[in-house]
């Protein structure tokens, strides 16, 4: 296989929490500007792998994580790797909404702020951008001052999605975005997901098998820190080639 | 959606022979000055599923929360209307909540076993309700943690502290809990919402052995959930009951819009 | 949750098989009618399609509710595609068998021909048993058996030609059995085509393994009406 448009590559990553072996040895690709969605069972280790994309686990003690992970063909485990950086262009999006106690403006001017950006125009202009492209704008307009907490959970989990684009990254990990949200505010960040989709590639951990079949174009299996299928979505909800596969998403488990 | 909708013309009547365990009539909830359910009129068929659905804040929950009166809890909330369990009025201040209670068990979101062992969990309501012989109490939690589906899995670790058990298997050691006081009707409040698919399936599997016993009412913000399981469903928006039909027709070819809407996931 | 879809499942196969198995004899029937000349038969035949086509409306439901409850996937989805596209094509085997029944209650007094009649019970004897073994090739899910079924209709459309030619080499000899040849040939034009839906159901059954379709019928269709 070509790396050449890859824009993360995996090849053999093992991640161990002490002596327990949480990934076994995962090998996969990812293309830009598309949506891949991880799937598997609670302990398969998704969420694990998810967070070895942008070096998160690096915040977990005694964590060990072995192989390769190369993102725009730089290993983003070299010692030169500056991991501040590197989550700038690898934007993560958690379970839980996590706005921080301040203004929604100061929520996605955070980043910028932090990168040192003065310029209170160009600031606005990109916070109006980015609450625009994770369509909320129209809903927190008139109240950018107001506190993010006020915010029903679907509009924060979107001002948060907003505080990642404001960064610029290239790349949007998720892990269970919407599973502690209600089906009109997951359906509203689905649908946001898919328009996205032309500027960022986003990886998505869901235990929502039909958001995964709804939104992501590739779709990746893991069963007991092992990637055990991946392929087309449209292939793998219609045909699946392992066994294994075929019962998780047919609901015939255990 | 229309501003009135002639919610007569779009709500069941249940067939003159079912037999009904549960009903409200005309049931509204305030909290403090906010009318949060606005004259609910539902009949729960026996030994049936129930679903009710609805975005957030539709009320859904509060409803359900009514049914055994646990917004009773809440100082601010003032419910009127009826909620006729076997014919009889239990929104009334004569009526024994406590033992009411014991017929109208409930089942919350997040598993919340106590932190002893999975016998006491189960044993420990019927203590307090006057159980007091050994061989009574363990042929209760036998039987309920059987009826639960979860009998096989811990039975040789009937000691164990509940909090070691797995998300799914917690759910239903609490579903345990609440039929271990043999009551008519079962309330769960999105039980499996904190749970991954292969805990959910394991509670929904319980769910359909147990409706052969139990009427049961379940919230659930997964349509998926309620189309699988339930025979009823009922579709909750700003406080009122906008359609209630059998499940099969509700996803399938609903009488209301936004019925349409929220069920095909183009609300809002 | 798994388990009363299965049986929701099992049911739709169950009905699916029976509303197979009262096609197969609707059509062996009107055959019989024909070749007998046995209206009363004809006329159930005619009765009974009511029955398929209602079998046919049913199935289609069940397998439209399991879609919107149960959001099946992968095999479980085939299955339900399989017997919602197949049911159809039972449903117009049935209304072939039906037009041959028509057939046989329209004849009133035509000069026959015995050995053509011969050879139309002959075809629809293949066809018969094709649309045993596919019902069977259905029931065990069984690829190679389809795919075998598929082929015998190679020689369905071989009686076929068979039958329109010497119909018409009779009607240039003897104008008196025109009228006799033409539902002569109606009928194994009808039989022909239950042949092809066997081969249609053959497909599906592949796709229910395979998830692939695939195209069974190899022979060249442009070339249908054998010239005279």
């Amino acid at each position: 296989m070509t790396s050449e448009n890859h824009i993360i590559e995996t090849k053999d990553v093992h991640l161990y929490y002490g002596k327990k072996e949480a990934l076994k040895g995962v090998s996969l690709d990812f293309l830009p500007n598309e949506i891949t969605a991880l799937i598997g069972p609670s302990g398969c280790g998704k969420s694990t792998y998810l967070r070895t994309l942008n070096r998160m686990n690096d915040l977990i003690p005694d964590v060990t994580v072995t192989g390769n992970v190369t993102f725009e063909n730089k290993d983003i485990y070299s010692p030169k790797m500056d991991t501040v950086e590197l989550r700038k262009k690898i934007g993560m999006v958690f379970q839980q909404p996590n706005p921080f106690p301040f203004s929604i403006f100061e929520n996605v001017a955070y980043g910028l702020r932090i990168a040192g950006m003065k310029d209170k125009a160009k600031i606005a202009e990109i916070v109006e951008a980015s609450l625009k492209k994770a369509a909320v704008w129209e809903d927190v307009k008139d109240k950018l001052s107001k506190s993010a907490l006020a915010l029903s959970g679907g509009q924060q989990q979107r001002v948060c999605i907003a505080r990642v684009l404001a960064v610029e990254p290239a790349i949007i990990l998720l892990d269970e975005p919407t599973s502690a949200l209600d089906p009109v505010s997951s359906g509203k960040i689905e649908r946001m997901l898919l328009e996205l989709k032309e500027e960022y590639t986003m990886i998505i951990v869901t235990h929502n098998m039909q958001q995964a079949s709804r939104i992501s174009d590739k779709t990746a299996f893991f069963l007991d820190g092992h990637l055990i299928e991946h392929g087309e979505t449209r292939q793998i909800f219609t045909n699946p080639h392992k066994k294994e596969t075929e019962d998780y998403i047919s609901g015939r488990f255990g | 959606m229309s501003e009135k909708v002639d919610l007569e013309t779009h709500i069941i009547k249940m067939k003159p022979d079912a037999s009904v365990d549960l009903s409200t009539k005309d049931l509204h909830v305030w909290y403090g000055q906010n009318e949060a359910i606005k004259g609910v009129t539902l009949e729960f068929e026996e030994n049936k599923i129930t679903s009710l659905i609805g975005p957030s804040g539709c009320g859904k929950s509060t409803y359900l929360r009514s049914l055994n009166r646990m917004n009773d809890e809440i100082q601010i909330a003032r419910v009127t209307g009826e909620i006729l369990y076997h014919g009889k009025d239990i929104n009334t201040p004569e009526t024994d909540v406590y033992e009411m209670r014991k017929n109208i068990g409930m089942v919350f979101q997040r598993p919340n076993p106590f932190s002893k062992s999975i016998y006491d969990n189960i044993s420990f309501a019927l203590k307090r309700h006057g159980v007091k012989d050994k061989n009574a109490l363990d042929e209760a939690v036998e039987t309920s943690l059987k009826q639960a589906a979860l009998w096989e899995q811990v039975k040789d670790d009937l000691h164990k502290n509940a909090l070691a058990l797995s998300g799914g298997q917690q759910q239903r050691l609490c579903i345990a809990r609440a039929i271990a006081l043999k009551p008519d009707v079962l309330l769960l409040d999105e039980p499996a919402s904190a749970l991954d698919p292969i805990s959910t399936s394991q509670v929904e599997d319980t769910l359909l052995q147990l409706k052969e016993k139990y009427s049961i009412i379940i919230v659930t913000h997964n349509m998926q959930q309620a189309s699988r399981i339930s025979d009823y469903t009922a579709f909750f928006y700003l406080g009122n009951v906008i359609e209630y039909d059998e499940t099969r027709k509700v996803f399938t070819r609903p009488k209301i819009q936004s019925t349409e809407d929220y069920v095909s996931g183009n609300f809002g | 949750m798994r388990r009363v879809f299965e049986e929701d499942l099992n049911d739709l196969h169950i009905h699916f098989f029976q509303m197979g198995k009262a096609v197969n004899e609707a059509i062996y029937k009107s055959v019989k009618a024909f070749v007998n000349h046995d209206k009363a038969l004809a006329k159930e035949v005619i009765a009974g399609d009511i029955a398929i086509n209602k079998d046919e409306a049913d199935l289609e439901n069940k397998c439209f509710e399991l879609i919107a409850l149960q959001q099946p996937v992968t095999t479980d989805l085939r299955k339900i595609v399989t017997i919602m596209k197949a049911s159809s094509d039972l449903e117009r085997m049935g209304d072939h068998a039906v037009s041959i029944a028509k057939s046989t209650i329209r004849v009133k007094g035509n000069k026959r021909d015995y050995e053509i009649e011969a050879q139309i019970a002959e075809m629809s004897e293949k066809v018969k048993i094709m649309v045993q073994d596919v019902l069977q090739a259905y029931v065990g899910s069984d690829v190679s058996k389809a795919k075998k079924v598929a082929l015998k209709d190679i020689d369905v459309d071989h009686d076929f030609k068979k039958i329109y030619k010497a119909c018409i080499r009779q009607m240039k000899n003897d104008p008196e059995i025109v009228l006799g040849a033409t539902d002569y040939m109606l009928v194994a034009g009808f039989i022909e085509r239950i042949g092809d839906y066997v081969t249609n159901i053959s497909e599906w059954i592949i796709y229910l393994d395979t998830g692939k379709m695939a195209e069974l019928n190899t022979h060249n269709k442009n070339d249908f009406f054998p010239k005279a």
